[in-house]
């Protein structure tokens, strides 16, 4: 009885670590996008999380808008959200250098978090789920129907990302801005266009995480600096720049997160992914599938 | 040591000025009764300028940001006041312990962070500063939790107990001084010629032979331990600790002061520790939740418009005068 339980306990904590990873991953793929292009870390990544969870609670909760509307709708504001940042943080940098750049993204994040204190208070938000309440049993675990959309949703974030990377035109110059700015722009890319849309499809997929999961975990304002921590543990973990990277580190900082809290300690549920993250910069610098080059020679 | 004349000359005649008009102070304090309260507020400012002095180092000489010396900070601060509290020990013992505590773990993070090219050291330090967070919240026992930590003893030195604002406002000062002196050695000194072109370029740095990541742990150490004395200051002085002292939100203020003063100048930094703790002291909690907003401003429109700071607009006159 005693060995069962414990089983059915260690796959459900299997299934949360899923599901938050599913989150960790996407904004790891947020900052990868901004990363390859601009070499700069944006701390802003977690605050379009907060924010598209947030605004999708005003539009369906407050406004009454149907979750189909409002989820792309959404979407659309956090993107413009997105390129704002970009337009009147980052491109009005005089001397631009990646310390600037990350200095600004701070000071845009703390602006962020502060405009969503003003506007929406200290209180934490919830929203109905995609399919309602009703948990599904799985061999003595539960799993929520909202877990499936969270997962589903990466799925369907990585399936678009890589279509657009390798089948149009607007993806492959993205990814040539990413392997040298330089060269890109010689052969007429525009580079601070493609600077704008790595910040607009960040900011897409930072609402996408942030709408799937406030109906499992709510949303307050001050949850942007935890998550892009994780999400940045998951990408260092992943290999900075790697997008199949971002996904494997996103999925086992969340597994290592919820198992830790639930064998460990729950307390220090956030020290882990701090510890994951030191181990990694400590060991293998270049994560799990970056290689070593990569780390050393580029500016990654 | 290699010194340039010149610019040694001038930096201490700032430093004798600075020294007189701090001495000054107090005696204008008693004097004008607008400024009397001012008193309190100078040594916080006093305590702050000994952390951005560090920073400054690190941010301007080094390229690399910090957002971690608010638990650096907390570091030094609770060890003291926790150890003296409950076991009665030497609060200058209890500083050195914090010291030593502080380097320890800025190595612990800065060594694999500083080794990599780029700026994961940032990313680090926020994690680690949220992570003591929820230490001194959670250690109910030691620090008292969200409660804070009260009856912290006071400090004396030599048998000489320093037990009023004025007092305690020489003791902040003089250590302010005499580490805005070892720093401004440093800089003009081969290691700070070595921080400044690891600023200019890594490449070009490591080419000429400099060890780059050795520069940045020494410098990412220094100014952590500057950030713990200050703590156990702090500690001293207040005689109460709560967690909401050394959270994220005062590593950003940090941040601003040193942004907003001039990361190239440790000037600026002391400019930038006054202006802002006279700010969120005296004047900014009138717009109370919107402070986070108008910090995070700040830092934008600085880094937009005036990239070198406060300190570099007498140099932007003298440049448009010279012109005319």
């Amino acid at each position: 009885m005693e060995q069962i339980s414990f089983a059915s306990q260690l796959l459900q904590y299997t299934i949360t670590g899923i599901t938050v990873g599913s989150i960790y991953a996407m904004v790891a793929i947020g900052f990868n996008i901004i990363y390859n292009v601009t070499e700069a870390i944006n701390f802003a990544q977690g605050e379009f999380v907060m924010l598209g969870g947030l605004i999708m609670v005003f539009l369906q909760v407050t406004l009454n808008i149907p979750l189909v509307l409002s989820f792309p709708l959404t979407i659309v504001v956090v993107t413009v959200v997105g390129i704002l940042l970009d337009r009147l943080a980052i491109r009005p940098i005089r001397e631009p250098s990646v310390l600037s750049m990350i200095i600004a993204t701070i000071g845009a994040a703390f602006f962020i978090k502060g405009a969503a204190m003003f506007i929406w208070g200290k209180d934490p938000f919830d929203l109905p789920p995609f399919s309602g309440r009703n948990p599904i049993a799985f061999y003595g675990a539960v799993v929520q129907p909202q877990s499936l959309w969270v997962v589903g949703f990466l799925v369907a974030v990585v399936i678009t990302l890589t279509l657009f990377f390798d089948r149009t035109i607007l993806g492959k110059a993205l990814r040539a801005c990413a392997v040298n700015p330089n060269a890109s722009s010689l052969v007429g890319m525009n580079v601070k266009y493609m600077i704008l849309l790595s910040f607009a499809m960040s900011a897409a997929i930072g609402a996408v995480g942030g709408i799937v999961i406030t109906p499992i975990s709510l949303m307050e304002y001050d949850r942007g600096a935890m998550l892009a921590v994780k999400g940045f543990a998951a990408c260092v973990l992943g290999g900075m720049g790697s997008f199949p990277g971002a996904i494997m580190g996103g999925l086992i900082i969340g597994l290592i997160e919820s198992l830790g809290a639930g064998l460990i300690s729950s307390g220090y549920k956030d020290a882990f992914a701090l510890l994951v993250l030191l181990f990694v910069l400590f060991l293998k610098p270049s994560g799990l599938l970056g290689s070593v080059e990569i780390s050393r020679i580029r500016k990654f | 040591m290699n010194r340039l004349p010149l610019k040694k000359n001038r930096d201490i005649l700032h430093l004798t000025g600075f020294g007189l008009g701090l001495l000054l102070f107090p005696w204008l304090a008693q004097h004008v009764s607008v400024l009397s309260h001012y008193m309190d507020v100078m040594v916080f400012v006093g305590i702050y300028s000994i952390m951005t002095i560090g920073l400054c180092l690190l941010m301007g000489y080094a390229g690399q940001i910090s957002l971690g010396h608010a638990s650096f900070f907390g570091l030094g601060a609770y060890i003291s006041g926790v150890i003296t509290t409950k076991y009665g020990l030497n609060p200058w013992l209890c500083l050195l312990m914090g010291m030593a505590v502080s380097a320890l773990v800025a190595v612990v993070i800065g060594a694999p962070s500083l080794k990599l090219r780029g700026h994961y050291l940032a990313m680090a330090t926020l994690a680690f500063c949220i992570i003591v967070t929820i230490i001194f919240n959670e250690n109910v026992e030691w620090t008292g939790g969200p409660d804070g930590l009260a009856f912290i003893p006071g400090i004396s030195v030599m048998g000489y107990s320093v037990d009023s604002i004025a007092k305690f406002y020489y003791l902040v000062w003089s250590i302010v001084l005499v580490t805005l002196l070892l720093s401004l050695n440093v800089i003009g000194s081969r290691v700070g010629r070595a921080m400044r072109s690891i600023h200019g370029s890594e490449l070009a740095a490591s080419a000429m032979g400099v060890n780059i990541s050795k520069y940045k742990i020494y410098v990412f150490v220094a100014s952590a331990v500057m950030a713990s004395i200050a703590g156990s200051l702090y500690a001293h002085y207040l005689n109460f600790l709560s967690p909401a002292s050394f959270d994220l939100f005062v590593s950003i203020k940090l941040l601003i002061m040193i942004i907003l003063g001039g990361m190239h100048s440790l000037w600026g930094a002391v400019v930038g520790a006054a202006l802002i703790t006279f700010l969120s002291y005296e004047w900014l909690h009138y717009f109370e939740e919107a402070e986070g907003m108008i910090y995070g401003l700040i830092i934008l429109v600085i880094i937009i418009f005036l990239p070198g700071g406060l300190v570099s607009i007498p140099g932007k006159v003298r440049r448009l005068w010279a012109r005319q």
